[in-house]
């Protein structure tokens, strides 16, 4: 069943390309039935009983038995979140690039669903043969949405964007096999499977090389400050679809891989780094939220927020606070809608305003009352306004880090101050003031402002209610820190 | 020699029956399509003549040659790369050529040196397998002798493969003035009887070396390389990439394995310096370049440095390494000399290879540039192709034997390669050229087609479900001990 998930959606893509030939608008349908029947199938999976612990379901296929790699998939609470975000921004996507991608309309929808497909099989892979392969892989049709649809440096974005990620993707399969090896020699077989490595008895300087081997990899991609150069370029140079799938979810693969496996696979070593990466993630909080405010190009201006909300994400994984860690669940599920909504916003603007430029805007409040409305709306949502779910994640980070790190804590709240100016300052300066160009624009279409409904709905309801949330991954990560050994006290929100 | 002797080097006997068979029938007859048919039976019948040739494996026939599964499973790879080559060549040499069936025997003959040279643990036999395997090449670079590009190919690769030899002949003598034997056991043997083999062994070990390492290209023997592919025909870069090169490294790997050269720790500092600088400056070399024929050719220095990793980390993974990387790299490069040979279809000009020509490649001709992408991430490394597993296998290798200094220089010399491999990607992906819209469309020939095709589909279904070569391979290797 959990194959059929990947499955659909390659299959789908497939369909997609040569729908083009029945009319433009076919491969969008053929993408958004794909993307719906998916939606169905997992519904059907989380719904069904039949899982053990904290796994919702398992499925297991002997693949290379020469190293011991399977194909082995199994969804928890927090795998099944992240899909549902994959999915939930597949359907934006389309919907966003419904009339901005005009040129070679089957291969986009169908790299766009390849894409979706890739990063499903990262948050399903508990195999770390078969999770390097997707993480590989699904760099693939992005760097294809990237370099096709993209804007005018798009082809350098996109080489940037694949080797650093690819670069990094090595040094973490050096770190696997280093990992099997020493495996290897405790238990004289070979073995790729999570669960089975999950019983390595590393020494710690072990430990910690072959640790610090999957934290660069997933820190390039998260992006935390210093790795973080190919981000701006490569969400600012990608067509607006393209950009929400960057930020939306190819980022939270790093998220995903920090707490699945460098937490887990490594407890002891990543307590020794937190330090080191808590140092990381201040930086990026602060840093991306200074070089927002000076950007005068929309997009890279939302490409550095990226920055530094990830940063929380990271603080939150490191900080050795259950709580924390919960926030910085929440964390990557607010980014995950509210980063996209503004790429989506941003994107539209430029459609009908061709350039990203804030200096050429201004006064576009009086002009398109609904990109003011939910431009406002996005941008203090991003800046953490309490009831929104930006605040949640940040907050509950924030306050957890504060009792296990304060001098972190007080240092990332920095952040929250620095966002505030960089989110008023785009409002004011696109939506206020005074107005320039005489020429009509046209508003939000219905369409524009059916997808924009859907994403604010999604900021306010799990900003006032984010219980389920939370309940979604409590199993995922208690057994996150029993794996460990750590004794950690899990408080009930 | 009895039976059973003749029996196992029946592949070699039929490949050289052949050979003799077509130049006669070159002589009498002079049809193309009967000679090229005629090579593709021999060459079929000598793949056929493997599966007996193995129940009796290892077997040591004569002192020269000893016919073992790492050996036979070489051959295999030979000899069905030569089917390939030959079928390529067919439409190339149709087109241009006015003469072209002696090629065959050109190309046959090179492939039984190169059968020698995989089946060798003597001197005489690796000295008469390379000469075998060069003086033919000569010939094929050149093979159109009105153009002046194959000439000066042709040309600069005979003096450097002439100078090469000498070298190795030269490090042959003085290890057997040292040692008094020529075969790869003995000299083992008395290698590690002696606590010190003397310099003038460990000097000769390391001009065959040199000698080696000319062939493979490997820096800094690597100066030909660029001008030799750009200038062969593209069907001919394919043979040396793969076939010439493949083989001198099965023998090289024999050659310090059988050894115990391996132990020496000289010899491993000289290998793992070789291989890191041919990681680098390949890599480095091929940015720049303005020609796809180019850029695969640096490209492959990085490649054979790749592999060096697994000759240098040792162990029972290597063998498997060495064979699925140059399985993987076989596949890849003859797709990617596949497609270069089926875009060169106009005979006024040369081969069809700057970068430019292939500018929106994939909106005119989406089959031929979907399979040059896939080539292109096999040669980078991606998933889901051969080149993925082939480099996760090396790394294996690698980490295996803690080389961790040779496993981090791979890693950066593959990111700084992905650039270019990416250049050519998006290359492809661009608006339709100016040039490339003037340019007339060749129908693809039947071979040169399917020669792309099975390519592409080997290095998919091998890339996603490798196992069937990954347990013949280790099959290979515990037969090898």
């Amino acid at each position: 069943m959990l194959a059929a998930l990947i499955i659909i959606l390659l299959v789908g893509g497939a369909l997609a390309w040569p729908a083009q030939r029945l009319g433009e608008a076919w491969p969008r349908w053929v993408s958004l039935g794909v993307v719906a029947l998916d939606l169905l199938v997992l519904a059907a999976i989380a719904l069904s009983p039949g899982g053990q612990g904290p796994w919702l379901a398992q499925s297991e296929w002997a693949w290379i038995p020469r190293f011991g790699i399977s194909v082995h998939l199994g969804m928890d609470g927090m795998s099944l979140l992240l899909i549902v975000l994959t999915l939930f921004l597949g359907v934006m996507a389309v919907g966003i690039s419904w009339t901005e991608i005009g040129q070679r309309v089957g291969f986009f929808h169908c790299m766009l669903l390849w894409t979706l497909a890739g990063v499903v099989g990262v948050f399903l892979s508990l195999d770390l043969f078969l999770f390097f392969l997707f993480w590989e892989v699904m760099l693939v049709p992005m760097y294809f949405l990237i370099a096709v649809w993209g804007h005018e440096a798009r082809y350098r974005a996109a080489i940037k964007f694949f080797i650093f990620t690819q670069g990094s993707g090595l040094l973490m399969l050096a770190a696997i096999l280093a990992l099997v090896f020493a495996y290897h020699e405790q238990a004289h077989i070979f073995s790729f499977d999570y669960q089975t490595l999950l019983s390595a008895r590393l020494d710690i300087g072990t430990a910690y090389w072959i640790m610090l081997g999957f934290f660069i990899a997933f820190a390039v991609k998260l992006p935390a400050v210093p790795f973080h150069a190919w981000l701006p370029d490569a969400h600012t140079q990608a067509s607006t679809g393209g950009s929400v799938l960057l930020a939306g979810i190819l980022l939270k693969t790093g998220a995903y891989g920090l707490i699945r496996f460098v937490l887990l696979l490594f407890p002891h070593a990543s307590q020794v780094f937190a330090p080191v990466a808590m140092f990381l993630a201040v930086l990026g909080i602060v840093y991306g939220a200074l070089l927002a405010f000076a950007q005068s190009d929309l997009k890279r201006l939302v490409a550095y927020t990226s920055i530094s909300h990830m940063g929380f994400v990271l603080l939150g994984v490191f900080s050795g606070s259950a709580l924390a860690l919960r926030g910085a669940v929440m964390q990557i599920v607010a980014h995950g809608i509210i980063t996209p909504g503004l790429f989506m916003l941003v994107g539209a603007l430029q459609e009908r305003l061709h350039t990203r430029d804030m200096g050429h805007m201004g006064g576009l409040w009086s002009r398109v009352p609904g990109f003011g409305a939910f431009g406002m709306f996005l941008a203090v949502a991003a800046l953490g306004l309490p009831g929104l779910v930006g605040f949640v994640g940040e907050f509950l980070v924030l306050i957890g880090t504060y009792g296990t790190h304060p001098v972190f804590a007080v240092a990332a709240s920095l952040g929250f101050v620095a966002s505030a100016i960089y989110a008023l300052h785009l409002v004011q300066r696109t939506f206020h003031g005074e107005t320039r160009g005489t020429e009509a624009v046209p508003d939000l279409s219905i369409r524009e402002l059916a997808l924009f409904a859907v994403i604010a709905a999604a900021v306010t309801a799990l900003g006032l209610y984010p219980q389920p949330v939370f309940d979604l991954v409590s199993p995922a990560l208690a057994n996150a820190y029993q794996a460990g050994g750590l004794i950690m006290r899990l408080t009930r929100l | 020699m009895n039976g059973t002797d003749l029996l196992v080097l029946s592949p070699l006997i039929v490949l050289a029956a052949t050979a003799v068979s077509v130049m006669v029938m070159a002589a009498f007859c002079r049809r193309h399509g009967a000679v090229a048919l005629m090579t593709q039976a021999g060459l079929i019948l000598s793949l056929a003549a493997l599966g007996p040739a193995a129940s009796h494996a290892p077997r040591i026939v004569t002192p020269l040659l000893i016919v073992d599964h790492y050996g036979i499973y070489f051959t295999g790879l030979i000899l069905a790369a030569t089917i390939a080559v030959a079928a390529l060549s067919y439409d190339y040499l149709e087109r241009r050529a006015r003469r072209p069936e002696e090629f065959y025997v050109l190309l046959l003959t090179a492939s039984l040196g190169a059968v020698v040279l995989v089946a060798s643990r003597h001197f005489a036999s690796f000295f008469l397998g390379v000469e075998l395997l060069s003086i033919p090449l000569f010939a094929m670079i050149a093979y159109q002798k009105r153009q002046w590009r194959p000439l000066e190919a042709g040309t600069k690769y005979l003096i450097l493969s002439g100078a090469s030899s000498a070298i190795f002949l030269f490090g042959m003598a003085l290890v057997y003035s040292g040692l008094g034997t020529m075969a790869f056991d003995r000299i083992a043997a008395s290698m590690a009887r002696g606590p010190a083999a003397g310099p003038y062994v460990l000097a000769g070990v390391a001009l065959v070396l040199a000698g080696l390492s000319f062939k493979l290209s490997l820096v800094p023997f690597h100066m030909w390389v660029a001008d030799v592919y750009e200038g062969a025909p593209a069907p001919v870069s394919a043979y040396i990439a793969t076939i010439s090169k493949g083989s001198v490294f099965a023998l090289l790997f024999r050659y310090v394995t059988d050894t115990g050269a391996y132990r020496d720790q000289a010899v491993i500092v000289i290998l793992t310096t070789v291989a890191v600088a041919s990681m680098l400056i390949g890599n480095l070399l091929a940015l720049l370049q303005g020609s796809v024929k180019r850029v695969l050719a640096y490209s492959s220095v990085a490649h054979m440095g790749y592999l060096l990793v697994a000759l240098v980390a040792g162990g029972g993974i290597a063998v498997e390494a060495v064979g699925f990387y140059l399985a993987a790299y076989f596949v890849t490069v003859i797709g990617a000399f596949g497609v270069v040979t089926l875009l060169s279809g106009n005979p006024e000009h040369g081969d069809t290879d700057a970068v430019e020509d292939y500018q929106g490649l994939f909106w005119k001709r989406p089959w031929l540039a979907a399979v040059l992408t896939a080539m292109l991430l096999s040669l980078a490394g991606i998933p889901v192709t051969m080149g993925f597993v082939a480099k996760f296998y090396v790394m294996a290798a690698g980490v295996s034997g803690a080389t961790w200094a040779l496993v981090y220089v791979l890693i950066a010399a593959s990111a700084i390669g992905l650039y270019y491999y990416l250049r050519i990607v998006i290359a492809l992906y661009r608006p339709v050229s100016e040039r490339l819209r003037q340019v007339p469309l060749f129908p693809s020939p039947f071979g040169g087609a399917t020669v792309v095709l099975v390519a592409a589909f080997l290095l998919l279904w091998l890339g996603v479900y490798p196992a069937p070569l990954i347990d013949l391979l280790h099959a290979t290797a515990e037969n090898a001990g």
